[in-house]
């Protein structure tokens, strides 16, 4: 049996988001949460047959017991998150947080996924687009030996980055950072983004540089590099190691490309793929979970 | 063309565009000399950060060979007329350190994105604003989106609290008549309510022309370099512009004879290599790139055995926009396989 959804954000992300779990195995998307009755995702979500809010989270929360929804996404902003999450965690909802409030744990699936099974967590948190493309190469370095610093460059074009992403653009680089070294395994961490218009859009680009404490395994690193991408290459067939890993002193640097489905927006928007598949994988992990009994959702008081 | 009793206030960017000529290793030493030389002159604006602004110290940009923080901080102090500015790029600079950067005694902060993506800069220019700084939006690369749509980024900025716009000509490709069209529609919306200024780079030579084209359409603001030191060709020569608008009756209150001696006696021997009109950087003018990608991609080009000219060229076509410095070096290395 499947676990139902909701999705609170009617944007991008959330409409691309839609796409994933209308194909999940164990997850049924029921709810699609918005603040505008016009939106493009809103209106998607009523066409595939869910049940609509344009009133946020409200809308929703009085839905969640008749409707049993038990895994909830929120793809709203780093601002509304914290009032979001509290109103849903109220109601005993699991919470996959895809803005960069990270008020739970970070979740990257390739690298850490596991280690959130059995912690009975209320809600993770997914990084960033830029973090989930990036942070995988980070770990697969840092996996080898001690990274003193990792640094990632994501460039996205400027069509796949909504009004959400733009006002967040501090949190979107303060987060990545944080993940690059607690997840990544950097000791220090820096991250930048640069949203591109070109005509036509670019592909999601990201690069990675390493610096290693020591002269860089370039043969241990090389195959880890490979092993990781083939890693997130099962759930984001589109990501691509295009150069490298090219390796200068310390420095070893990775240049990716992430090509997405093209579920809501073009392929070139990989930046959404790589969040969305990210997310789908974490909460069908703990829709077994849920399903087999060891996760049990309690409601927060 | 007639600007005589016109005002402009000239802002020097040797410590901050020329950051990009020194590989971002000027010694605090060296900031305070310069600076001190041109507040003497009369230099009423000093912008000093890492080339790339605020938190530009990066694998990607370059380190600084000191932090921000250390830079403003032995600067700001020295000064007795001169205001300073830093510079910050959303994306890469954060309201953190804008913050700190007001603690250290900046006046001005100067909030910049690509030409057409202003809505990253709200969280900035607000901050700015709150913090009583002169702030400013700095929509680099114009030469990239019409005057139209410049103009609308720019009401975003305003709207979020911005007291002046700048279009920025980061690649130096604009010619006068593409400077004129930018800063006129500016100037019609905003009139006399925001301040308007122009930032160019000599790729083409144009610095000055473009800068008295600035001024004759309604700029009040002014950016160059002594000795033009800054990204690609540098930037407009500010030794140049004093003399041109001491002879054309332009006022700015800056020295000619001692902004001379700054360029000469302190400017030039502090640059690797003289900062002048090569291939390269005529390129990026030519094709429409971002200067500061000019010895990013010198060094890929040594480093990957393919000519750099074809890089930038391959960056032009790409549409490649400020801070993508990463793909200077992916560039060369496609380039490297086709050679293959």
């Amino acid at each position: 049996m499947a676990i139902n959804c909701a999705m609170i954000g009617s944007g991008n992300i959330g409409t691309d988001l839609m796409a994933k779990l209308m194909r999940s195995p164990n997850l049924n998307p029921v709810w699609m949460v918005g603040i505008d009755p016009d939106s493009d995702g809103l209106l998607k979500a009523r066409e595939a047959g869910l049940k609509t809010t344009h009133e946020g989270v409200d809308g929703l929360i009085p839905h969640i017991e008749e409707d049993n929804i038990q895994i909830a996404f929120d793809a709203t902003s780093a601002y509304v998150h914290g009032e979001n999450n509290r109103k849903l965690q109220e109601k005993g909802v699991l919470v996959i947080d895809l803005t960069p409030a990270a008020i739970g744990p970070f979740c990257v699936p390739p690298v850490n996924l596991k280690d959130h099974v059995g912690e009975q967590e209320m809600n993770v948190n997914m990084v960033t687009c830029g973090g989930q493309a990036t942070i995988p190469m980070v770990a697969a370095v840092s996996q080898v030996q001690a990274v003193e610093y990792g640094e990632i460059i994501a460039t996205v074009a400027s069509k796949s980055a909504g009004p959400g992403t733009r006002k967040n653009i501090d949190e979107f680089t303060q987060t990545t950072a944080r993940a690059v070294e607690i997840v990544g395994g950097a000791k220090k961490g820096k991250a930048i983004i640069i949203l591109n218009p070109a005509e036509p859009p670019l592909m999601m680009r990201d690069t990675v540089h390493c610096l290693t404490e020591t002269e860089p395994d370039q043969e241990a690193i090389t195959a880890s590099v490979h092993a990781m991408l083939k890693e997130v290459q099962k759930y984001v067939p589109g990501y691509k190691l295009k150069n490298g890993p090219i390796f200068d002193g310390n420095r070893v640097s990775m240049f990716m490309e992430v090509e997405g489905l093209g579920d809501y927006l073009p392929k070139y928007a990989g930046n959404l793929d790589i969040m969305t598949a990210a997310a789908t994988r974490t909460a069908e992990m703990f829709a077994e979970e849920i399903e087999n009994g060891t996760l049990t959702l309690k409601k927060l008081v | 063309m007639d600007l005589k009793g016109k005002k402009v206030t000239l802002h020097d960017m040797s410590l901050r565009d020329g950051m990009h000529s020194v590989s971002h290793q000027f010694s605090t030493d060296d900031m305070i000399r310069m600076a001190t030389a041109l507040d003497a002159a009369g230099m009423p604006m000093i912008e000093v950060t890492h080339g790339d602004g605020l938190g530009g110290s990066s694998v990607n940009y370059g380190f600084g060979l000191h932090t921000d923080q250390e830079y403003l901080e032995a600067v700001i102090p020295t000064l007795k007329q001169a205001k300073v500015s830093a510079l910050l790029l959303p994306g890469l600079g954060t309201v953190r350190a804008l913050e700190e950067a007001a603690g250290y005694g900046i006046s001005t902060i100067r909030v910049a994105t690509h030409c057409t993506e202003a809505d990253v800069s709200e969280q900035h220019i607000k901050k700015g604003r709150e913090l009583g700084l002169d702030t400013v939006g700095f929509l680099m690369m114009a030469h990239m989106t019409t005057p139209e749509a410049l103009l609308e980024q720019a009401k975003k900025m305003v709207d979020y609290g911005a007291n002046c716009i700048y279009a920025t000509d980061s690649a130096g490709y604009l010619l006068p008549d593409g400077v004129t069209d930018r800063i006129a529609i500016l100037k019609a919306e905003f009139g006399d309510e925001i301040e308007i200024g122009f930032h160019g780079h000599h790729n083409l030579a144009m610095g000055i022309a473009n800068s008295l084209a600035a001024i004759e359409a309604g700029a009040g603001r002014i950016d160059g370099s002594v000795a033009g030191f800054g990204a690609g060709a540098g930037n407009t020569p500010l030794e140049v512009m004093v003399a041109v608008c001491d002879r054309m009756g332009i006022e700015t209150g800056v020295s000619v004879d001692k902004i001379m001696d700054v360029a000469e006696d302190i400017a030039l021997p502090l640059m690797p290599t003289p900062t002048r009109i090569d291939r390269d950087s005529l390129t990026l003018g030519y094709a429409g790139v971002y200067s500061s990608f000019l010895l990013h991609a010198k060094r890929a080009a040594k480093n990957h055995g393919v000519p750099s000219r074809e890089i930038l060229m391959e960056l032009g076509r790409m549409g490649a926009v400020g801070g993508q410095e990463d793909m200077i070096e992916d560039v060369a290395l496609e380039m490297k396989k086709k050679l293959v």
